[in-house]
């Protein structure tokens, strides 16, 4: 341990690069009244304290993001109660619960509404892969076919602590992001196609920027998709 | 609560069938309006469930007695057919329930709709249309209700093919593993 680290624990965590003072520098300027620190660090350090979810359930995983919210688990104490009712002024989508083919479309929607910076949470087995569904007629096979997942949530449902802890997850995320390079931050606002129905299925089934189909290791034939009959 | 006797409709409704099985009435085609009416004049004022069944064509072996007086098991082929079920009940004697069924066919199904007789039927009609493909003459608003108005076919009916969309497993099981030894997956 380098001298003074007792103090170097109490300071900000130095996470960049690039800066020009090491942590003693820092921690005795700290000392004087003085903090150093980047761009990048504060917003981050405030935008991950201040993570605004959507209000938004899709099933019984919602019971369990609300039980979250109350006062028992309280999710405040991450800087996170303030659930807001428009996609406009939600900067955190949890999809919490079972995503149909007749809801996929409405969720895409509803995130292409949502200003950036924003962030998924997948809840529960069903948003992550389809869950006890997966090989149903009618059930999404998972939300990140459609749209990018930055923490996935197991569990059926998860109970509050692990929501709390994918908070964490994502907030340890959004601290790291860099704010020069992050997509969040780079590319606009991100839409992605809402998906159409068709006799079947979704058209397309999922959407090639953000998910393909795991590859089959064991080379098995490939049989297209015959016609199915009605 | 007690059950609702379902004698005096039987009384009423000569070509009606209790069916002990099921513990229903059978109710003749064509004639499931007057019966509702009926019923709804004795205070059977609720309804509180609709639900359709589906039978594939069967082959039934029964024992009968033949001409010489011999008993014989014969095979005889049993119609598919689409039940549509109806549990009733009475808020004003606080009874029931009572169970009828109206019968029709797979391929042209067709009942009557018991919408205007009773609201609460109105969803579960239109549920019933949507996965069993009943049509329900008289319903004021029938279109589908849990699946996209786009979708083909009616999912709940027995011979219904769920699209192909099986993609390889990490770790498959039960039907996937052998639709995985067949090949028979996309990717």
């Amino acid at each position: 341990m380098v001298e003074g680290s007792a103090d170097l624990e109490m300071t900000t965590q130095n996470i960049s690069p690039g800066m020009d003072l090491d942590d003693k520098t820092r921690a005795e300027l700290e000392r004087a009244g003085v903090i150093v620190t980047r761009v990048d660090f504060l917003y981050n350090w405030s935008r991950s304290n201040s993570v605004w979810p959507l209000t938004f359930g899709l099933a019984c995983c919602a019971i369990e993001m609300i039980a979250s919210a109350t006062s028992r688990f309280d999710m405040s104490r991450f800087g996170s109660e303030v659930f807001r009712p428009t996609p406009r002024q939600a900067d955190l989508m949890i999809v919490s619960g079972t995503v149909t083919k007749k809801m996929a479309p409405q969720v895409v929607r509803i995130y292409n509404q949502m200003p950036e910076p924003k962030w998924i949470i997948a809840m529960g087995a069903c948003a992550i892969s389809g869950g006890p569904f997966k090989q149903g007629y009618n059930v999404l096979k998972g939300i990140d076919r459609y749209l990018p997942v930055d923490v996935y949530l197991p569990g059926c449902p998860p109970r509050p602590e692990a929501v709390l802890q994918s908070l964490n997850y994502l907030q340890n995320k959004i601290n790291d992001q860099d704010i020069k390079a992050d997509p969040a931050f780079t590319k606009g606002r991100r839409q992605y196609p809402v998906p159409e129905f068709t006799g079947t299925d979704l058209e397309p089934p999922y959407n090639p920027e953000v998910w393909s189909p795991p590859e089959n290791p064991n080379g098995e034939p490939v049989v297209p998709p015959k016609k199915t009959a009605a | 609560m007690s059950e609702i006797s379902h004698e005096p409709l039987l009384k009423e409704f000569s070509d009606a069938h209790w069916d002990e099985a099921a513990c229903a009435v059978i109710v003749p085609e064509g004639k499931a309006r007057a019966v509702a009416e009926w019923l709804l004049e004795q205070g059977v004022d609720y309804c509180s469930n609709v639900t359709g069944v589906d039978y594939l064509e069967s082959e039934v072996k029964e024992k009968i007695n033949n001409e010489a007086g011999e008993e014989e098991t014969v095979t005889r082929t049993e119609p598919g057919r689409i039940d549509v079920v109806y549990h009733l009940y009475s808020m004003r004697d606080q009874t029931g329930p009572l169970v009828i069924k109206q019968r029709t066919s797979r391929e042209n199904a067709q009942v009557e709709s018991l919408t205007p007789l009773w609201r609460s039927c109105e969803l579960q009609e239109r549920e019933v249309f949507d996965l069993f493909g009943v049509d329900f003459k008289g319903h004021p608003d029938q279109r589908r209700i849990l699946m996209w108005d786009e979708f083909e076919g009616h999912p709940m009916r027995k011979d219904f093919v769920e699209p192909f969309d099986y993609e390889w497993e990490p770790t498959p099981h039960d039907e996937i593993l052998e639709k995985h030894k067949k090949g028979k997956v996309i990717v």
